[in-house]
């Protein structure tokens, strides 16, 4: 009785490419009319910020100069210049095309959309902070209008968009009135409305003159640094959420633009110089500022990072879930802690120099690991997760009970070793304050900068444990188990070997911690809790940065860190809003923030029929695609 | 019983003989029920041992108690004069490689690196040694890539080293797990279904391989359904029912073995109309399946009491 629209279905089927790439705007407009509206937008903006936006200086970053833009207005001056610059490079203006290779349109879109949304933030916290719009002068209108027609123009513009969805057969003879059809045409038009930009060609930057390729790399790790400063420094939870929103929008748009990828071949290409590069941006870091309070965050960020660095080891590379990794880095600063000469150490006599009590704590930590990985290595997927989670929390409570009363006195139970004295190498007390050239490094700084040396060891030593035969039999043991012990590999001595080498970076690293703290006690070191390092976090930052990869689990760890220490108000809802974020990012961009090439193949499979064309060898044809 | 073809192109190519593979009175018990029992087979070196059987016959159980995945109840199997331990990265050292019915490819490596991970066995540097990258790592890294393109080259892969796994077409990933197992030099190669769902032209081009294979010393033992694929192939070829070892010969006695026909069609009807097919070469597989013999009435009544 239900008439079979087939005809319809065929005629669709016949007449589309059902995976032609679509240009289509959201908004109609003609053209021309679309792209002025964008440029009027954007200086409209830009003008908007010198302009004051309200009447007091109650709201954090005073707004209320006119000619001369401050707080947030700062961060919607860039948004707009860029989102202006970008657009020009979008619609081909000489001099400026350079900026948009890929020939997107998606990058305005989504920069025009990042100004957007912190400039309707900020004029919307304005007026419910300070109670009502009445405390808005005409300059936080004007801002308002000005990037609302902004993201108009943007949004008029021919956007690269995933391909309209067929009605195919199937849907309409089986699935019309089933639940699923139901669904699958309910949320059709946002499927639609996805931008989709990956695999527009861009030009092989290869093609550049080698200078320039040096002096992209310079200019990235100068504005990164810049940029990560600019967002430490913000005094106040408004600007800091103004500052995330833009940062976000920004990559995003330079990831549609295709800026990205240019920049991740220079990388490949040049990987010595952009290390170096990336190394002395962060020496440069505690130079930039002399905040010892950044300083601090900065050596926390890289304690966190180097042991979800470890971690990665073994979650990322070999597929092992350790729910309990943080155990290890206990162990390293206990160990540290106990050999540091501190009077509440039942050794408070030793006092071993730092390479000794590095090795102390690698050492300690690797028996640990070796000693919960024999037995439990032999089991595969969820029993171990379940082992080192027991073992997690056996090491706190264990640790907790050791003060003399419930068992032995090691530690002195929750109390724990206080005290640590500061380590001094080669006579430089890294406790006190230094003086080189104009530059102040304070204690923080000090050990800011040995723990980069340690960041750097570890990095090494997982990039090349990675691209090596134990690396590969690391991955071929997460790919198919049974596969890799057929072709001759040892799994258990495998396993072990990545287990081991995990607990011991987290025990080197735990040695810094303990001194950096002054104390070790056994509460941070739990499974969950609302701040970092703890094992739930660690993982999270490996899964959200992107696992496998040597930069996505330190980017992880500097957010996970950075946000609820910025973001004051967010605490009570700390752990609602992280698992909020991580069910999206599974759902969204399962290979994490920064893909694994191997990852984004596997999880976007549908996307890229063809392989990465970043292998070596295919540049070329991208290149003479893009015509450049 | 002996192989009958020898080849002069290639140079490694032992001359029949030497036994390879011993395995005697494999017994696989799971619980109470018996998948392999009582199970003899031997492979010699430089030949091409078949192994038949209707669906869930045991085939592939007596194929991972050879190569150490699981451990016979009873019986041994030895290679090369010496028992096997029970262990697979063990007997993949020994010199046994093996591929698999469901194809288990490394799948998110790059096809190279998948050919890497079968060098496993043949390479030593640790995890010290990566760590340091001193020029002994270097030329052993260097080697092993040299060795893997070479047999990329020699399966027909080579142009696609840097592609992932899972991206190659079906044939090229049964193709590219075949070099993985040539990786690990080994001495007998198993082949678990290595034309399972290719087309006449595929399944003639991994014929080519096999013997190609052959042609390097390599012993195999193959499992296949392709009775053409089996009967051209083979040396000798033992047909596996019920977990039982039914018979053993040269593509010729097993195809005329009414045992064998009534195993894999059932009880045959008696009153059919015997027809001589059964002799020919090459068709014989078909042959074999279309026809009924009313001889085979007898033998079909022994296996019915059998069961």
């Amino acid at each position: 009785m239900t008439d079979i629209p087939t005809t319809a279905a065929a005629e669709i089927l016949g007449t589309t490419d059902p995976f032609a790439p679509r240009k289509d705007p959201f908004v109609t407009l003609p053209l021309p009319a679309a792209r002025a509206l964008t440029l009027l937008g954007a200086v409209a903006t830009i003008a908007s910020t010198f302009m004051s936006w309200t009447y007091t200086t109650d709201f954090p970053g005073d707004l209320t100069v006119n000619g001369y833009p401050g707080g947030l207005q700062v961060i919607t001056l860039i948004g707009a210049i860029l989102t202006g610059l970008i657009a020009l490079g979008a619609f081909r203006v000489k001099g400026l095309a350079w900026l948009v290779p890929s020939r997107s349109n998606n990058a305005v879109l989504l920069l025009a959309a990042g100004t957007f949304a912190t400039t309707w933030y900020t004029v919307i916290a304005i007026a419910q902070e300070l109670g009502g719009l009445a405390n808005l002068d005409p300059g936080g209108f004007v801002a308002a209008v000005a990037s609302l027609a902004l993201l108009i123009g943007a949004l008029a513009l021919p956007i690269d968009r995933h391909p309209l969805e067929q009605p195919d057969a199937d849907y309409y003879e089986l699935g019309r009135f089933s639940e699923n059809g139901a669904f699958r045409g309910t949320w059709a038009w946002l499927r639609e409305a996805r931008l989709r930009h990956s695999e527009l060609p861009v030009a092989d930057p290869r093609k550049l003159p080698t200078w320039v390729q040096y002096l992209a790399i310079i200019v990235v790790a100068a504005a990164g640094l810049k940029v990560l400063t600019y967002g430490l420094a913000t005094g106040y939870t408004e600007v800091f959420v103004g500052y995330l929103i833009l940062v976000a929008f920004t990559l995003w748009s330079f990831s549609a633009a295709g800026l990205t990828r240019q920049f991740s071949q220079i990388t490949t290409d040049h990987r010595p110089f952009a290390m170096i590069v990336g190394v002395l941006a962060a020496i440069a870091y505690p130079f930039a500022q002399n905040n010892e309070h950044w300083a601090n965050l900065g050596v926390n960020i890289l304690i966190f990072g180097t042991v979800a660095l470890g971690l990665n080891i073994v979650v990322g590379l070999t597929g092992l879930l350790d729910l309990g990794y943080v155990a290890f880095l206990g162990v390293g600063a206990y160990a540290a802690a106990l050999v540091s000469g501190s009077p509440y150490s039942i050794w408070s006599g030793t006092q071993f120099p730092f390479w000794a009590a590095a090795l102390v704590g690698m050492a300690a930590s690797l028996v640990f690991g070796v000693l919960i990985g024999a037995p439990t290595l032999r089991l595969r997927g969820d029993y171990l997760a379940i082992v080192t989670l027991g073992f997690g929390e056996i090491f706190r409570i264990a640790v907790n009970n050791l003060d003399g009363v419930s068992g032995p006195k090691v530690t002195n139970g929750p109390n724990g070793i206080a005290q640590i004295p500061d380590l001094s190498i080669f006579g430089y007390n890294l406790g006190d304050s230094h003086d080189i050239g104009s530059f102040t490094l304070g204690r923080f700084a000090n050990y800011y900068l040995l723990m980069l040396v340690i960041t750097v060891i570890v990095v090494l030593i997982f990039t090349r444990a990675a691209d090596s035969r134990i690396g590969r039999s690391w991955i071929a043991i997460r790919e198919d188990e049974t596969a890799a012990t057929a072709m001759g590999i040892n799994g258990f001595r495998v396993k072990l070997i990545a287990f081991a080498l995990g607990a011991s970076l987290a025990g080197l690293a735990g040695t810094v911690s303990a001194h950096v703290t002054y104390s070790v006690v056994p509460n941070p070191y739990q499974f969950s809790g609302s701040a970092p390092p703890n094992s739930a976090f660690l993982l999270a930052a490996v899964v959200l940065g992107g696992m496998g990869t040597v930069s996505g689990p330190v980017l992880g760890a500097a957010l996970l860190y950075l946000v609820p220490e910025k973001l004051g108000f967010l605490q009570r809802y700390e752990l609602f809003a992280f698992g909020v974020t991580l069910i999206l990012i599974m759902r969204f961009r399962p290979e994490g923030i920064i893909p694994n090439r191997r990852r984004q193949l596997e999880f976007h499979e549908a996307e890229t029929e063809v392989p990465a064309p970043r292998a070596p060898g295919d540049g070329a044809v991208t290149a003479g695609q893009a015509g450049a | 019983m002996t192989t009958t073809e020898t080849t002069g192109t290639a140079p490694a190519a032992q001359p029949d003989g030497t036994p390879l593979l011993h395995a005697s009175g494999v017994i696989m018990r799971f619980g109470g029920l018996t998948a392999v029992r009582n199970v003899d087979l031997t492979v010699n070196s430089g030949e091409i041992v078949g192994l038949i059987g209707p669906n869930g016959a045991g085939k592939t159980t007596f194929f991972n108690c050879l190569t150490g995945l699981y451990v016979p109840t009873e019986g041994s199997v030895s290679y090369r004069g010496t028992v096997l331990p029970p262990k697979p990265h063990l007997v993949t050292k020994a010199g046994i490689a093996r591929t698999f019915q469901n194809i288990r490819l490394f799948a998110n490596m790059t096809v190279l690196e998948n050919v890497l991970v079968g060098r496993h066995t043949r390479t030593r540097e640790g995890l010290l040694s990566a760590l340091i990258r001193g020029p002994r790592y270097h030329k052993a890294e260097a080697r092993s890539r040299a060795r893997a393109m070479e047999l990329l080259e020699f399966t027909g892969l080579a142009g696609k080293a840097d592609h992932l796994a899972r991206n190659l077409p079906y044939g090229e990933q049964r193709k590219l797990e075949i070099a993985r197992a040539l990786a690990s030099e080994p001495g007998l190669l198993l082949l678990d279904e290595p034309t399972a769902g290719m087309n006449p032209q595929e399944t003639r081009a991994t014929e080519e391989l096999v013997f190609a294979i052959r042609d390097q010393g390599i012993a195999v033992l193959v499992i296949e359904h392709d009775m053409r694929f089996i009967f051209n192939l083979c040396d000798r070829v033992a047909v596996l029912v019920q977990g039982q070892k039914l018979i053993e010969g040269t593509s010729d006695v097993v195809q005329s073995d009414d045992r064998v026909i009534a195993a894999y069609l059932g009880e045959p009807i008696a009153t059919t109309e015997g027809d001589a097919g059964t002799d020919a070469g090459t068709d014989g597989a078909t042959d074999a399946e279309t026809d009924t013999d009313p001889d085979g009435g007898s033998a079909a009544g022994e296996q019915e009491n059998d069961r």
